[in-house]
């Protein structure tokens, strides 16, 4: 149903119509017996230098779906443009040769660590995998980036416990970094960190983008966090995008009732606006068995006839703003 | 002025570990009033879980409460016998956890969990006992509540099983009920939902709430007054407007300052240096002051004298030099 993007001259990623489906496996040889499409069709465009920020609960494909751009999952179909390289049919050594260019920061870093590996030596691994400079380049390399992410060279020869949470989560932006990539998948790194310690990592990596010129996707389920790191937002509920703005735009005019449930839900740090709005009706659906139609419909306030008919497509209801709500047509 | 319904005087819970003593809970205060929510914020390993569990008595080995006295509805909590503190235990303060689908027995029916309460406690009959389980499975906002009561835990979701939490909690309409991050496992849709319930069923029993969580949006949003930790102390205590508007202690400034929120852009986030402190190590002076930007000189008595709690108005104490007029005068003056 969604309709082909525009060849937005800027992008420097183009996701067209790309589903990840999952096999849930039950009964006799272990046959799939349903599948959950985590991705179901999605397309769109990361501008370069941008922060695209994708926000959705849990379960609802985000991750999924920046693996898969990424070519660390298999897709279902669709294609990924990395500027104008078609990333899901390369052959091997190509797919390694680019994915210089395209790292992840995990959301949690102990667990994204080899624990008997010094984190300088993770660091510097990616350096040896593509052969870049000579050994002692390689060293060199490898104090500055720490230097980067705000970690004293000398912490290089240490594992990964001897860390706090903070520190690892720098190390692994390090890691991120260290081929100078353009492109960054950031998979909610701040979300296994203390408060006071989030703001340390997201200030950076704010600092990062603008030293290095680098393109994010974040990927949170906070839009508090969202609204600060983002230029434009993208709304996912499950497998699907339902709404992509600017992000002034988006907080400003949310229009497909997921998106507003999901404001209004927000707890915020303001005890003069209580807020708690319950917009939304019931419970996250059951992932192999969707309605039929608009998969919001059973929690939406304002289903109609025509939204267990048809599922709505993402189109453009206001310059850079897209809706995939019949209540908007 | 009524009397608090809790009051913990300098409480203190250690960790009798292999690795050495951690001083989890080191001399903490606080109080909660008749019908109050209380929030209890800070970052984890601050101590806000064991502060919890001390008052539930459910301090496991190697911890061990060895000061302070937490005095409960005109008793001595710390005083009683075990099987004393067994019938407070559910029946006046009850508590909930973070992971609902832990808690709950998987090989029983919920309705069953919730009726046990009622045969065990209140000594009433399976029938009639079922009959107050589905009551309450409707007041908590199961939806067809006969029907779920007939479920097993596997078959909510951790919404509703976190709504059956509560039923069970508040069944027998304990006085003070401990939520421990009872919403942070949950998506934020669900979350507003189940805070919502947890403040309207708290406010029509009457039930004191404390809830612990390291959301400051969540405190906002639902608690009456706020206690802010810091390792195994509370660093500020206030009236949450008041916490909000004008926070005195610097790591609550810190803190505030450090989070985005929602509608208002800020052109950077505040970052509070440095890494929480781990509490295995013998603390001179304030915990705080290493991380502190607003510390006074260095060599000075922040580093030197711990501070006292030092009220500042009606329900409003700050463990923080800078709260003292005539120890800040004086540390100026010396600079």
């Amino acid at each position: 149903m969604n309709a082909a993007i525009d060849l937005d001259a800027d992008a420097l990623i183009k996701v067209e119509r790309l589903s990840a489906h999952f096999p849930v496996k039950s009964g006799f040889f272990g046959r799939p017996s349903a599948w959950i499409r985590a991705v179901d069709e999605v397309s769109l465009a990361i501008r370069k230098r941008e922060t695209l920020g994708l926000v959705g609960e849990s379960g609802c494909g985000k991750s999924t779906l920046g693996r898969t751009i990424l070519a660390l999952r298999r897709a279902n179909g669709g294609s990924v443009h990395f500027e104008e390289k078609s990333v899901l049919d390369l052959p091997p050594e190509d797919l390694k040769a680019l994915r210089r260019h395209m790292q992840l920061v995990f959301q949690d870093p102990f667990a994204s660590l080899n624990p008997r590996e010094t984190v300088g030596r993770a660091v510097r691994t990616a350096l040896d995998l593509h052969k870049i400079g000579t050994a002692r380049e390689r060293t060199d390399a490898v104090s500055e980036i720490f230097r980067q992410v705000g970690l004293h060279p000398a912490l290089m020869d240490r594992f990964p416990h001897e860390f706090s949470g903070g520190q690892r989560q720098r190390v692994g932006i390090a890691r991120a970094i260290v081929l100078r990539p353009k492109f960054l998948v950031c998979d909610e790194p701040v979300s296994a960190l203390d408060v006071s310690i989030q703001a340390q990592i997201l200030n950076l990596l704010k600092d990062l983008q603008q030293q290095l010129g680098l393109t994010y996707l974040f990927i949170s389920h906070n839009l508090a966090i969202v609204e600060h790191m983002a230029d434009r937002v993208a709304v996912m509920y499950y497998g699907r995008i339902v709404e992509i703005a600017r992000r002034d735009e988006l907080y400003a005019r949310p229009r497909h009732p997921y998106t507003k449930a999901l404001f209004a839900a927000v707890p915020i740090p303001n005890p003069r606006q209580r807020t708690l709005d319950i917009q939304m009706r019931g419970d996250p659906p059951d992932p192999t068995r969707m309605p039929s139609g608009c998969r919001f419909r059973n929690r939406c306030p304002y289903a109609m006839d025509r939204c267990a008919q048809e599922e709505p497509a993402l189109i453009e209801m206001a310059p850079d703003h897209r809706v995939a709500c019949w209540l908007d047509s | 002025m009524t009397e608090p319904l809790l009051s913990i005087e300098g409480l203190k819970t250690h960790f009798f570990g292999y690795d050495g003593l951690v001083r989890a809970v080191d001399g903490v205060d606080l109080e909660v009033n008749p019908g109050e929510v209380l929030g209890l914020v800070g970052e984890s390993g601050c101590g806000k879980t064991v502060t919890a569990l001390s008052v539930m008595r459910l301090v496991d080995a190697p911890g061990r409460i060895v000061g302070g006295t937490i005095r409960f509805d005109r008793r001595d909590l710390l005083s009683l016998s075990a099987s004393e503190m067994a019938q407070v235990r559910g029946a006046e303060i009850a508590m909930i956890f973070q992971q609902p689908k832990v808690s709950l027995n998987p090989v029983m029916r919920v309705g069953r969990q919730i009726a046990e309460q009622f045969i065990r406690r209140r000594g009433m009959d399976e029938a009639a006992a079922w009959k107050e389980a589905i009551g309450l499975l409707a007041a908590v906002g199961i939806p067809a509540p006969e029907a779920k009561a007939r479920a097993y835990p596997h078959e909510l979701s951790g919404g509703q099983a976190q709504r059956v939490m509560i039923a069970i909690a508040l069944s027998l309409k304990p006085k003070l009920l401990i939520a421990d991050e009872p919403t942070t496992a949950l998506d934020v849709t669900v979350q507003a939902q189940v805070l919502a319930l947890l403040r309207e069923r708290c406010k029509a029993l009457g039930t004191s709430l404390i809830l612990v969580t390291h959301d400051l949006g969540v405190v906002a949003q639902v608690a009456d007054r706020v206690a802010v930790m810091y390792a195994g102390q509370v660093v500020e205590q206030a009236p949450v407007e008041r916490l909000f508007e004008a926070p005195e202690h610097p790591y609550t400034r810190g803190l505030l300052g450090s989070i985005p929120v929602l509608g208002a852009l800020k052109p950077r986030l505040v970052e509070i240096p440095g890494n929480v402190p781990t509490l295995d190590g013998v603390s001179v002076g304030c915990r705080f002051a290493a991380r502190c930007g607003e510390r006074l000189r260095v060599g000075s008595r922040c580093e030197t004298e711990a501070p006292p709690v030092i009220a500042r108005g009606p329900g409003l104490q700050v463990r923080c030099w800078l709260a003292d007029p005539a120890a800040a005068d004086k540390e100026r003056a010396l600079a």
